[in-house]
């Protein structure tokens, strides 16, 4: 399953382009000429030659779907056109750890706050105030991250001028290892992060609301309670155990919305990671870039997805090989 | 006949005022069709064509919203957009759902090999960020119209309605009317159209509802990132240009809030509206809240 779809994401990227009108080495002249670099006729055709003879496009399409697999799966994505020479995943190398470690973190968070607040708000002898979160949790699921996350920009950042604006760090200082480095970078996190979660806790409440109705509607909740278990341990040991299960299945489903909606919380947020990359890209027409990241989104997603079916046979006992 | 068509017309209006969810779901949505349809009447809606009014002017009596800094009426721009953005969702929707409902029925019907096919075709797809798709696309094809970016969006939105009619399909396969009905030698296709249809309709509405949402989140996103059709004013190519300008740190609110509302209003509503008819469809889900 992991191969098949990496598979098919390097056969996508390869395709798909190649269908569309126009070439990107007309793209790139015209970029040359915009500049006003030296545009003699003759020149262009050389220029052409070698540009096509410098990417591989002299060559039959079998030859160059099969070079372009080998290539994708030994991650050599090319050159990046509009940073020559420097190579597309160098650049995505960079700005992965930003991306991967703002997703990890504010997904881990939302999943973990919104399966507890939705078992919470299923079971019957919670706290009343619990309820009262179900409106508000779905409000929020349903907006855009990106949208909340320009709102929060503006109030927290331009408004009361408590947060940074955007960027990972403050602008002038280096990245290294130290404590005020550190709180920099999660000082500038935690705009991004609180619309990351803000917007996705109420899908997971509401997903585990669903499953924990059916649980506890379960015969052994009542042989638990029938047997005197004191109320926290039937909570979290017998009722959220097990609704947690179709949880984390569910959440191998969603990943791959989630990465796309933190790719525009980057744009939004000056975020140097993937997402800021990818707008840059667009906004240069460099090719081999969008279909590099393009290509990292479905690895970073199929990786997620195996990494969630490793863990899952901890969750389930019943899974063992 | 009209009696009938009546009085379930009036069983659905009823089944409406009882259910807050749906009722304020719809009033949203139909606020929103509203202020497309009837716009035009009240504001000159030439007004959404670049320098056709001073840049950057806060909200006044003559501009309602504002204007944007390409000399845009923000309201104008509004009531353009909208229709725009609800027209993509619901284009990418529908096609969305009958390509999903059909694959389905198919793959849930017949099982065996097309099911393992179309079923293995599903997981993977639905695996593949929908966005990663849409970049290589949309980079590619660089003049986009409406239309077009709708057709591309709903090649990619059938997956969740297959995966849920299949579903539905494989337990209404073994119900014993289906079974009466092959043994009365029913063909396939009737079976298929007289007996299994009318039973997943409901649930092709509600993920009806869903793919929408979801190919409008979509649509938006390319938008965003200034990969929409440049011509046509609408929400998100909006947000994308305050952002391109920075409206945002030069105070210009009155650029980017109001699509943004619009679109929140939006996404509330149809998430309304599908929770609705999933809890109609599914009636387990019908408890608080």
């Amino acid at each position: 399953m992991f191969f098949v779809v990496v598979i098919l994401a390097a056969t996508l990227n390869f395709i798909i382009p190649r269908l569309a009108p126009g070439d990107p080495i007309g793209a790139v002249l015209e970029e040359l000429r915009a500049r006003g670099a030296g545009t003699q006729s003759d020149a262009e055709d050389e220029i052409v030659a070698a540009y096509r003879a410098r990417f591989g496009l002299d060559q039959p399409v079998h030859i160059q779907y099969f070079r372009f697999l080998f290539n994708t799966l030994r991650f050599d994505l090319g050159y990046s056109i509009s940073y020559y020479p420097q190579k597309v995943e160098a650049a995505l190398l960079r700005s992965l750890p930003w991306t991967v470690g703002l997703l990890a973190i504010s997904t881990v968070i939302s999943f973990a706050a919104g399966s507890f607040f939705g078992a919470m708000m299923a079971w019957p002898r919670a706290p009343g105030f619990m309820q009262r979160f179900v409106p508000m949790f779905m409000v929020l699921s349903a907006v855009p991250y990106y949208l909340l996350g320009l709102i929060l920009v503006y109030i927290f950042a331009f408004v009361m001028r408590l947060l940074p604006l955007g960027g990972a760090y403050s602008s002038g200082t280096i990245p290294r290892l130290d404590l005020d480095f550190l709180l920099d970078v999660i000082r500038h996190g935690i705009l991004p992060a609180l619309s990351i979660v803000l917007t996705s806790v109420g899908f997971w409440a509401l997903g585990m609301r669903g499953v924990m109705v059916t649980v506890l509607g379960e015969d052994y909740l009542t042989l638990a309670e029938a047997k005197g278990l004191p109320d926290r341990r039937i909570f979290f040991a017998y009722a959220m155990r097990n609704a947690l299960l179709p949880q984390v299945t569910s959440l191998a489903i969603a990943l791959g919305t989630v990465t796309s909606g933190a790719v525009l919380v980057e744009v939004v947020f000056n975020y140097p990671g993937i997402g800021w990359l990818l707008y840059n890209a667009l906004r240069s027409s460099d090719y081999y870039m969008v279909q590099g990241v393009a290509f990292f989104l479905i690895l970073t997603v199929a990786v997620s997805v195996l990494i969630v079916d490793l863990i899952y046979p901890l969750l389930d006992p019943r899974i063992e090989r | 006949m009209v009696e009938v068509i009546l009085l379930r017309f009036k069983s659905a209006i009823s089944y409406i005022l009882r259910t807050p969810k749906l009722l304020l779901g719809l009033i949203l949505l139909l606020s929103l069709l509203l202020l497309g349809l009837l716009g035009p009447y009240f504001v000159d809606v030439d007004k959404a064509r670049p320098i056709s009014v001073p840049t950057r002017k806060p909200p006044s009596a003559e501009h309602p919203l504002g204007t944007d800094g390409g000399g845009r009426d923000m309201l104008a721009v509004i009531i353009t957009g909208t229709p725009q953005t609800l027209k993509m969702g619901v284009l990418a929707g529908l096609v969305g759902v009958t390509l999903g409902t059909s694959l389905g029925l198919i793959a849930g019907y017949f099982g065996g090999r097309i099911d393992m096919m179309i079923s293995t075709a599903t997981d993977t797809m639905l695996t593949i960020p929908p966005l990663a798709i849409l970049l290589v696309v949309a980079g590619s094809v660089r003049a986009m119209a409406v239309a077009d970016m709708a057709i591309i969006i709903a090649l990619l939105s059938w997956m969740f309605p297959a995966r849920t009619i299949r579903a539905q399909v494989l337990s209404l396969r073994e119900q014993p009317y289906v079974h009466m009905a092959r043994l009365a030698g029913l063909g396939d296709i009737r079976i298929i159209f007289e007996e299994i249809m009318p039973n997943i309709l409901p649930l092709a509405a509600a993920s009806f509802v869903g793919a929408t949402s979801g190919a409008i989140l979509a649509g938006i996103g390319l938008e965003v990132l200034g990969l929409g059709p440049q011509r046509t004013p609408t929400l998100g190519m909006t947000i994308y240009w305050a952002q391109l300008y920075s409206a945002l740190i030069n105070g210009l609110w009155w650029w980017w809030l109001p699509p943004i509302i619009v679109l929140i209003v939006l996404f509330v509503g149809l998430f309304l509206v599908s929770a609705a008819l999933d809890e109609f469809v599914n009636p387990r889900l019908r408890r608080t809240g």
